[in-house]
């Protein structure tokens, strides 16, 4: 496939991955004292563990998987939210494929389905409006999450609507933004971390000065980094040589797709709709301030919340599960207690075993557990 | 989540709500094109253009020409430290194809 396929090429990534090795040698960096670059989103866990990156690199240097799968930071209460809704006899609640599954309280949306709720599984919030005309009896609420790469494709929906006039089309919101979580994450005690790989296609919309905040103010390498396997070694080389060098910028990667003031027009149109205002809970993270977009008054009619009633009730994460250690990059995956026991994909207890993107469904499917510096469980050997 | 496809262009179906037929991988699908467009980039003259794909809206114009800067760049370290012994050495394993294919 084109503008995939060359960044794949196997022949080019040998050189980059030498480079890398000669600046954390020359640094003096080693297995003993690595440096730590987190990738903020999980797209790029993803071609980590689906290309073998984390195999190819030298002892010097340590992926910290972060905080940007939106579907695994969604919180316990707000699926039961989207349940509540879903189980009211008028609604369709329709929502993202990877969203179903994750668990709430008692049981996830997809368990509410096979008990007879309407709830339909959609590719685009367009699909969701498109629901809304065909059923003018019936109320749609669009249950709508992401990052900054989705929710203009919601508020471009929402102004549609408006347009149309729709009435029985409305939003449960859970549109959430960047970098107050990365803010967050540098702020917490047991964080160590050098440098990161900055989401790609958040940055295509939001352009690059709103991590300027990150790497001039906080000192932190940020690289905007592609999804492709030559994307991400190309990135931690410029984050590398950047901590070689002494300096903390802002480096973009991305060129073929993220311009530096980003999609003026769909993130034009998320400040229409939205603004970012709302304090919002995270699973394993807790509540981080202004990281989450709310409708503006103007808007407030397509706010399910103002249309039904909902539980609203924070509930804290199972006792077992060990989410935040590991969305924090504070634990390893497999050194959660349930990692791949009472936890799988097929049985997720926590949220990063639910979508393919979380970092323990990626450890769970690809088996990259031979990376481990220490073994998960005496004996066994993956690979 | 945030995943996003390319593909291409291939005619404007629906001027007035900006909805085009976008060629990916081999599949036609219909696909908004609201975001990609702008005085600079009137809609007639997306057809043809590559774009990346996000929940049925193009959300970004691909810039083939950087795109072939940045594999310049890569292409200029794999020459500067000599073409002999690409990829095939001990310390770095090759790339993992994902779908199991020989190289």
């Amino acid at each position: 496939m084109k503008l995939v396929d060359e960044f794949r090429d196997p022949s080019l990534a040998g050189p980059i991955v030498r480079e890398i090795k000669g600046l954390l040698d020359g640094m003096g960096r080693s297995g003993e004292s690595p440096v730590k670059v987190m990738e903020v989103c999980g797209g790029h866990t993803h071609a980590i563990f689906k290309f073998g990156l984390e195999e190819m690199l030298p002892p010097g240097i340590e992926l910290v998987h972060g905080p940007g799968c939106p579907v695994c930071v969604l919180p316990t209460g707000c699926i039961d939210d989207a349940i509540a809704l879903a189980e009211q006899s008028r609604v369709i609640l329709a929502t993202f494929g990877d969203v179903v599954r994750v668990p709430g309280s008692v049981k996830s949306l997809l368990q509410a389905r096979a008990e007879g709720a309407d709830v339909r599984i959609v590719y685009a919030p367009t699909d969701a409006l498109q629901i809304a005309i065909e059923n003018p009896e019936r109320e749609v609420v669009f249950f709508a999450i992401g990052f900054e790469t989705t929710s203009p494709s919601t508020a471009l929906t929402l102004l549609a609507a408006e347009r149309a006039g729709i009435r029985n089309f409305t939003i449960l919101c859970h549109h959430i933004v960047v970098v107050p979580a990365i803010l967050a994450l540098l702020d917490a005690p047991r964080m160590q971390l050098d440098g990161f790989l900055g989401p790609g296609h958040v940055s295509m919309v939001i352009g690059l000065a709103p991590y300027d905040v990150i790497a001039r103010d906080r000192g932190k390498p940020f690289v905007v980094a592609g999804f492709e396997p030559l994307d991400v070694l190309q990135a931690l080389h410029l984050v590398v040589k950047q901590l070689a060098e002494g300096r903390s910028e802002v480096e973009n990667q991305y060129r073929r797709v993220v311009r530096q003031e980003g999609n003026p027009v769909a993130w034009g149109a998320v400040q229409k709709v939205f603004s970012a205002t709302a304090d919002r809970e995270w699973r394993g993270l807790g509540i981080i301030p202004r990281s989450g977009l709310a409708l503006r008054p103007e808007y407030a009619q397509f706010d399910a919340l103002r249309r039904f009633d909902v539980p609203g009730e924070r509930v804290a994460d199972p006792k077992v599960c060990q989410c935040g250690e590991v969305l924090q990059g504070v634990l390893k995956p497999w050194e959660c207690k349930v990692f791949g026991t009472a936890c799988t994909p097929e049985t997720p207890i926590g949220a990063c075993m639910v979508s393919g993107e979380g970092a323990c469904a990626a450890y769970f499917n690809y088996g990259r557990l031979t990376t481990a510096r220490r073994l998960p469980i005496a004996g066994e050997k993956h690979g | 989540m945030c995943l996003a496809i390319p593909g291409r262009i291939l005619e404007i179906t629906d001027r007035e709500a900006m909805i085009g037929r976008v060629d990916v991988g081999g599949v036609s699908r219909s696909v908004n094109l609201l975001c990609v467009v702008d005085d600079e980039h009137p809609l007639d003259s997306c057809v043809g253009t590559w774009v990346l794909i996000h929940v049925g809206f193009a959300m970004q114009r691909v810039d083939e020409d950087e795109a072939q800067r940045t594999l310049a760049l890569l292409r200029q370290m794999g020459e500067s430290l000599g073409g002999s012994q690409l990829s095939r050495d001990a310390d770095s394993p090759p790339l993992q194809n994902p779908r199991g294919e020989e190289k």
